[in-house]
């Protein structure tokens, strides 16, 4: 399977992170701008899982690194959607040119 | 057996295609809750895609944590507040346009210069065998100080997730 | 002897020489995973169709009846009936409901009920696929059945569907934590994640559950797994009497059937796996390897009727209670149990553990009952 050149990873992942980003830009509501950060989480994942398998002095260094990212993903979620939450029970919206109660 | 490689060749390039389609659908779908289905489809997408860089517990990991842990939650807190009404409400702002031709720009470049770019392929990496073995050992051994950092981050995110949800009294 | 013992791998291998003599070898390697497929997507239904029949039986003896008795001898062909009846109904859609969530909830349940067979080893030499991370994989594919009850809830439209789904994965999410902890002493003792060689660390009668950790081990995982698949008495999701039947509320005739199918093959695996881990898999004297596992695994699966049939339902502060406050902080601590009986040489070994192991037990029961919530008085809302 190694067959497969680094680049097509290296391509699928900048385009997983393209859309990514058109959704964080685009997104109104706050859950699916969180997800599109997911999006772009999991594409510079790939990078680094790809590149550890194929460039790297040692191959685990990748995967650890994306390991780490994992549980960062996993620690914003879970305080991301805690503000939503409290965000939601305060204004009853979770739109976020709704929520603009500071925005001059 | 290079009939059987072209063939899981060809179901990688089958599965990463599906991983991209789903991805423009969790960014353009107007219900909320099928942009989360979405995306567990690309999660699924994403762990194929180690499974082909023969990261297997990476990629049962990436399902484990990913499927099973946050995308719960977030389905959790899109039932908690999704409005009856929302097939009506636009979900997306005026941006669209401007950053999808951006976006398209900064694509245009960036597939130009992967495919320019020569890899130096180290081939004693290509073929290294990395299990949840030597994941463990690199853990404890070389990345002790990080992985400890790391611990201490999450509990501290989840004490702070748990103190904002909570209700007040 | 020798042919009962390895009779479906000859089959398998007979089939693969007749394909071999005449078909190019990669075909061969297709025709061999379209067998292993075909045999548990036939073994999958096939169980859960005798397992309807046995819990129904077997609660029946429980409860002073007789069971299904009539149709076939013994009630045998009441699956069938059953599943004659299903087919058969009308399948009503809610006009309200979110018809693609609605319709794909009940085909993706299946999916990880019938995946999560493919690592399990049913004989020597038996398991589909001998993944190297065989058990993450299980406990993997076995979250996602979460979705699929979260799209069944959703698509529904029905505030029942919707709080049984919220009920079934905040259990689920809950229950799985402690699950994970209770295995973790097993991969420490035999280093390996891959569900063949953990059957092969346990060969010779050494079986975990023998051992301090692994008994108490076990008992927490299969309380987990009985959680897991929303049995009683863990079946709040499903309880018919405050929320009629939870997030399979909308749906009838055949999709209803295939939610109960999955069930029952979860139970099945759960099971299966418990009876792996902690009993040895498929060893066992005199028998062929293939029927001890199902023994096992039956065995196990009458515990879990014998529970439906003599155990009242938790109450939700209860549930959740005793999955953070005593089976949580139990796994954990049976984690360095495991550690001492594995790093202390052989004789010392099983007193030290098991003198640490009831002194953990003792604190942890004590230190949950004193935390646990008073008597709820209830209040009208305002």
């Amino acid at each position: 399977m190694n067959a497969i050149p680094v680049s097509y990873y290296v391509i699928f992942s900048g385009l997983l992170f393209s859309i990514g980003l058109y959704g964080v830009l685009v997104r109104r509501n706050v859950i699916g701008i969180l997800m599109s950060i997911e999006l772009i989480i999991n594409a510079a994942n790939i990078n680094l899982v790809a590149f550890s398998r194929y460039v790297a002095a040692k191959p685990e260094t990748g995967q650890i690194f994306a390991a780490f990212v994992i549980v960062l993903a996993a620690s914003a979620a879970a305080v991301g959607l805690a503000i939503v939450l409290s965000v939601y029970r305060n204004r009853r919206t979770i739109y976020t040119d709704e929520i603009n109660l500071l925005k001059w | 057996m290079d009939v059987l490689h072209n063939l899981a060749r060809l179901g990688f390039f089958a599965a990463t295609l599906v991983t991209l389609a789903a991805a423009v659908m969790v960014v353009t779908l107007r219900n909320i809750f099928h942009c989360a289905l979405a995306l567990i489809l690309v999660l699924l997408g994403v762990a194929a895609t180690y499974i082909s860089l023969k990261a297997e517990f990476f990629a049962v990991i990436q399902i484990l944590l990913y499927v099973g842990a946050i995308m719960t939650l977030v389905i959790f807190a899109i039932m908690l507040t999704s409005r009856i009404g929302d097939k009506t409400v636009l979900q997306n702002n005026r941006q669209g346009l401007m950053s999808f031709s951006l976006l398209a720009l900064f694509n245009a470049f960036f597939i130009g210069s992967v495919i320019k770019t020569s890899w130096h392929l180290n081939p004693a990496a290509m073929t290294a065998n990395v299990d949840a073995g030597v994941l463990g050992a690199a853990f404890m051994n070389e990345y002790v100080f990080p992985f400890e950092i790391i611990s201490v981050v999450l509990i501290v995110a989840l004490v702070g997730a748990i103190i904002l949800g909570r209700s007040d009294q | 002897m020798e042919t009962s013992e390895s009779i479906f791998v000859v089959i398998k291998k007979a089939i693969l020489g007749f394909f071999h003599g005449f078909l190019p070898d990669w075909t061969v390697v297709i025709i061999s995973i379209l067998i292993s497929v075909t045999a548990i997507v036939i073994f999958g239904p096939v169980t859960m169709m005798f397992l309807t029949w046995l819990e129904r039986k077997v609660v029946g003896r429980i409860q002073n009846r007789y069971g299904p008795n009539r149709a076939g001898i013994f009630g045998l062909l009441q699956p069938i009936a059953d599943g004659v009846k299903m087919l058969t109904k009308e399948d009503i859609v809610p006009r309200a409901a979110d018809k693609v969530t609605h319709f794909l909830a009940p085909v993706i349940v299946v999916i990880p009920a019938l995946l999560v067979f493919s690592v399990l080893p049913f004989g020597r030499g038996m398991a589909a696929v001998n993944l190297n991370v065989g058990l993450l994989f299980f406990l993997a594919v076995s979250t996602m059945s979460t979705i699929a009850i979260f799209m069944g809830s959703w698509g529904s439209r029905n505030k029942f569907s919707l709080l049984g789904g919220m009920r079934a994965v905040a259990q689920m999410v809950s229950y799985e934590i402690p699950m994970v902890m209770s295995v973790v002493p097993v991969i420490l003792v035999t280093g390996s994640l891959s569900m063949v060689s953990i059957v092969e660390a346990q060969l010779g009668g050494k079986w975990f559950v023998l051992t301090p950790w692994g008994f108490f081990g076990a008992i927490v995982f299969f309380l987990c797994g009985v959680a897991e698949v929303n049995r009683t008495p863990f079946d709040l999701p499903e309880g018919e009497s405050e929320i009629i039947a939870g997030f399979h509320t909308e749906y009838s005739g055949m999709k209803f059937a295939l939610f109960y199918m999955a069930e029952f093959m979860s139970a099945f695996a759960i099971a299966g796996l418990t009876a792996t881990l902690f009993f040895g898999g498929w060893d066992g004297p005199l028998l062929p390897s293939w029927l001890w596992f199902l023994v096992k695994s039956y065995a196990m699966i009458f515990i879990m009727i014998w529970f439906r049939g003599t155990l009242p339902r938790f109450r939700i502060d209860q549930l959740m209670g005793f999955a953070w406050k005593l089976l949580l902080p139990f796994a954990l601590l049976n984690i360095f149990v495991a550690a001492l009986w594995q790093m202390l040489p052989a004789p010392k070994n099983l007193i030290v553990s098991g003198i640490a192991e009831a002194v953990i037990l003792v604190i942890v029961f004590f230190a949950s009952r004193k935390d646990s919530p008073k008597k709820r008085t209830y209040v009208f809302a305002d």
